[in-house]
């Protein structure tokens, strides 16, 4: 934690810590804590007049059908997003694995998706799927399926899903292959002695020695769908068609900024921010773990 | 890879190049599309292979209008997305590092209180705390400026503790030496610390250029003024008047040039890059 | 004049205190070697001298000036440190005018002396090395060098050889030896091995559970050890014990041996023997029984038990010597080769 030495006390210290500090005072601790307060509160439609009214806002929160199945679509969505991109990213880490030589080439060629926006991707795939020039209605229509994600809900989750599992691709990719490179090579050579061919080695030996990576993954990508994903819904299909596609975090911003429901959105802020820290505990108990192993 | 049979030497290479079309696949089209004048890109199906107007529309879109009806140019929104991105990842790192240092290398009152509070900042991304977050903003009269795009987002616990992790393994030995030689605390930072900590810095420095050039959501809010679009968030505005007017060269030839720049920064730089990505989510 | 004062010097961590009431005068350009098991403070004590370490309680002055509140910096010394602790970033030149650099002398002046000192340590073909590039021995030279290049009125020494192979250390030994008496600077070093101890120091200070056993010559330590700890951790292999009682002048080993040694104690004692002082005297009362021999070629060293008791006891012959295994071979030793302690609290008794 502290060096077994330091310097003398003196108020530079203070001065260092203090910018950090000062940001975190007034664009965090404050912000979040006027969130806090805002949940307990209702607002008139002009913002004239504000009633305090205790939990009211969670329970109706609570009562709202739309916002619950909005909770649930955000789980489906997450649940798919990560488990598409962290599939992908392993059978390729996998093949990768396996390559002697330019394994850094593949490496390159499928890591750079982490650096474009998400706002990006769903501006990519919102063009290959354009109803009426995009690459894939075309095709599709070939074999009977029309697609337009504006007016089919399912088809507009489709692709939003496709698209930040798609982005994510890079990031599982990157962790899986690092995870792969890092066992062993005699563990897998012993089981080829033994007999196992390379399938039933990757179900048996990889898979179970990289599962600290995947338990991790998991994490990562369910809070990248539930936060970083606005960017893509945004673009994609701004919530819709009719709310098939909002999840919490768009929800947040819908309400608070288009609704300017103030309580109602604020409430919803505060129970993202107790999903995030459940999180951010689990994932540090992980990383604890991970220390011991 | 323990077997040698040339069959599956085969089938390996096919997938991975498969899984390198199919990642690579929306940026050809991207490509594509950028590279056709504005009539082939209105007639479906929309081409496959590049076309002859690449340079064209580069030149149209960078320093054209862009968009009829849209003043702001893109080497503006480009201009503009930079000095985001510098900002928040130098900020970042310049403001973690300074508290870092502090926390290792002193003992002071409520430094464990600091220390927390800093931790805190971890749990609140900017989308969850976004309206009071946007009113703070507001009310110091930071809407529209660079200060506004920055600021709020730069103070960084997973820098901090990165760079505390780094700061930890370094051999106390280092401090008491220099502190024999004569250097201060100030002189020990520049002359010791941050020279053994340049690979760190340079690493966190990718990642946190990417995240800052792929901001979205907060420019989005905070700026009102054309004249400080962000080229990633010019995006949106394009797509909502490509249903009048669709001018799809243009718009993927922008897209393009927003996902250019942090793209060359993680190919260019991918050993840094995977080092800043394992070591902050640690 | 660089003399060093301790004086009642205490630490304490919280509530445990470390080093207790140490005293010692160093004069003027004097090695001192501080000494002792692992955890015995001597560390912390150098440290302390350094000025890494507060002071609890006492004083510490160097040339006659009170540093306990003085920066490290400030108080005229250098310091060679186990691992080295060169800068990995700076060449070797940059690592050892860094100093300098710090105290604003001018550069040519640091040229110079760097280059005095790289010759005087045959380290000048390195000087625009990394110290990742250089062997053990060679860092060991660069942060020798660093400490000279400064000019410091005293040297402190922090283990300095432990991390280099023993032919290495043997030869270092001598080396560090012979630059402090050309240079002739007051210095105190470190470490736990009583060889290096007893080969580099003009006084030896033998630390045990933060006190002060003795402060002395190493043959005085050898001659007339002050306590038990001193005569068992100074030479090698280790002194020989054995419980005793004196009446009139005259020892009564446990089992019933007499020796005379001229001692006027009395009492219950601790009756210390050198290995190497023992003589083979076939009417000599100490009777040993054999369980091995050691032939190291210029002596052998004859392990095994006095006769009728568990106690061991070993004992070293010159030149090779045979015995069988379970014989009993029968030894005197010289009366002013004999030292007497008190049974309880292991004080040399004296007469």
């Amino acid at each position: 934690m502290l060096k077994r030495v330091h310097f003398p006390s003196s108020p530079l210290p203070y001065l260092l810590v203090a910018p950090q500090i000062i940001v975190t005072l007034v664009f965090f601790m404050w912000p979040a804590s006027q969130a806090l307060y805002q949940s307990l509160l209702i607002e008139d439609a002009f913002g004239l007049s504000s009633e305090f009214v205790w939990f009211e806002n969670f329970a109706a929160l609570a009562d709202d059908e739309q916002y619950l199945s909005t909770f649930w679509r955000t789980a489906v969505f997450s649940s798919l997003v990560a488990f598409l991109s962290m599939s992908v990213a392993l059978i390729l880490a996998g093949f990768a694995d396996r390559v002697v030589k330019g394994a850094t080439t593949y490496r390159t060629l499928l890591i750079w998706p982490y650096a474009v926006a998400p706002v990006l991707a769903g501006a990519l795939w919102v063009f290959m799927f354009n109803p009426t020039l995009g690459i894939f209605p075309y095709f599709l229509d070939m074999i009977g399926i029309k697609w337009n994600h504006y007016l089919n809900g399912r088809q507009a989750m489709g692709l939003v899903i496709g698209a930040a599992a798609w982005k994510q691709v890079a990031y599982n990719f990157l962790f899986y292959l690092a995870a792969m490179q890092s066992i062993p090579r005699s563990i897998i050579e012993a089981a080829a002695i033994d007999g196992a061919g390379p399938v039933r080695r990757f179900w048996t030996q990889t898979l179970p020695l990289i599962s600290p990576t995947t338990f991790f993954l998991i994490v990562i990508n369910v809070v990248y769908a539930f936060f970083e994903t606005f960017g893509i819904i945004h673009v994609v299909t701004q919530g819709g068609p009719a709310s098939s596609t909002t999840i919490l975090v768009y929800k947040v911003f819908n309400d608070g900024f288009v609704g300017l429901d103030l309580g109602g959105s604020a409430a919803q802020s505060v129970i993202l921010m107790v999903i995030v820290i459940v999180m951010t505990v689990v994932q540090f108990r992980y990383v604890e773990k991970k220390v011991e192993y | 890879m323990v077997e040698n049979r040339p069959i599956m030497t085969f089938i390996t290479h096919l997938v991975l190049v498969l899984g390198v079309a199919m990642i690579a696949l929306p940026i050809w089209i991207t490509l594509v599309a950028a590279s056709h004048d504005e009539i082939r890109m209105l007639q479906a199906p929309i081409p496959m292979l590049p076309g002859t107007h690449f340079i064209d529309n580069l030149k149209q879109t960078l320093w054209g209008a862009g968009l009829s009806g849209d003043q702001t140019p893109v080497w503006r929104m480009l201009f503009n997305s930079l000095a985001m991105a510098m900002m928040i990842s130098v900020g970042k790192i310049a403001i973690s590092l300074i508290s870092a240092f502090a926390i290792v290398y002193f003992k002071f009152p409520f430094r464990m209180g600091f220390f927390w509070m800093i931790f805190i900042t971890l749990m609140l991304p900017v989308e969850v705390r976004i309206l009071p977050t946007f009113e703070v903003v507001a009310n110091l009269g930071m809407l529209n400026s660079y200060w506004g795009l920055s600021i709020p987002l730069i103070a960084s616990a997973t820098a901090t503790f990165m760079f505390r992790q780094v700061f930890l393994t370094i051999p106390d030995e280092m401090l008491e030496s220099a502190r024999i030689d004569g250097a201060g605390p100030m002189r020990f930072f520049w002359d010791i610390l941050l020279p053994l900590s340049r690979t760190n810095i340079a690493a966190l420095f990718v990642i946190l250029f990417i995240y800052g050039w792929n901001q979205y959501l907060w420019p989005l809010l905070i700026t009102t003024d054309t004249d400080m679009t962000t080229i990633v968030m010019s995006i949106k505005q394009m797509l909502e008047s490509a249903e009048q007017s669709p001018q799809w060269n243009i718009i993927m030839m922008t897209a393009f040039l927003a996902m250019l720049p942090p793209i060359l920064v993680v190919v260019g730089m991918q050993k840094l890059f995977v080092q800043g990505l394992t070591e902050t989510d640690k | 004049m660089v003399d060093i004062k301790l004086e009642n010097l205490t630490k304490s961590y919280g509530d445990v205190e470390v080093l207790h009431h140490i005293e010692g005068d160093i004069s003027d350009g004097e090695f001192i070697v501080i000494v002792g098991p692992s955890g015995c403070g001597k560390s912390t004590l150098l440290r302390m001298v350094a000025g890494l370490e507060t002071v609890t309680s006492g004083e510490i002055s160097i040339a006659g000036r009170v540093v306990n509140n003085l920066e490290p910096a400030d108080r005229d010394i250098a310091m060679v440190f186990q691992n080295y602790a060169l800068y990995p970033h700076m060449t070797v030149r940059e690592n050892m005018a860094y100093g300098l650099k710090i105290r604003k002398i001018p550069k040519d002046e640091i040229t110079r002396r760097v280059n005095e000192v790289a010759d005087i340590l045959e380290i000048r073909e390195y000087l625009d090395r990394r110290p990742r590039q250089l062997s053990g021995g060679q860092r060991q030279r660069v942060a020798m060098g660093r400490a000279i290049v400064r000019e410091p009125s005293v040297f402190l020494f922090d283990e300095p050889l432990s991390n280099l192979d023993a032919k290495l250390r043997v030869q270092m030994r001598l080396e560090i030896r012979k630059l402090q008496k050309r240079l002739g600077v007051t210095s105190i070093y470190v470490t736990h091995d009583q060889v290096e101890a007893m080969t580099l120091g003009d006084r030896l200070m033998v630390l045990n559970g933060g006190y002060v056993e003795q402060f002395g010559t190493p043959l005085e330590l050898y001659e007339r050890p002050a306590s038990l700890f001193v005569a068992g951790f100074i030479g090698s292999p280790s002194m020989n014990f054995i419980p005793a009682d004196v009446v009139d002048g005259g020892a009564t080993l446990g089992i019933g041996v007499k020796l005379k040694t001229g001692s006027t104690a009395s009492g219950k004692v601790t009756l210390g023997m050198r290995p190497e002082h023992m003589v083979l005297d076939k009417s000599g009362t100490i009777k040993i029984k054999v369980d091995m021999l050691e032939q190291l070629g210029a002596n052998t060293l004859v392990h095994g038990a006095l006769q009728g008791t568990d106690t061991s006891f070993v004992i070293s012959l010159d030149g090779i010597q045979a015995a069988e295994i379970g014989a009993v071979l029968s030894f005197s030793a010289p009366i002013d080769a004999l030292h007497l302690f008190d049974a309880e609290t292991g004080i040399r008794l004296d007469g």
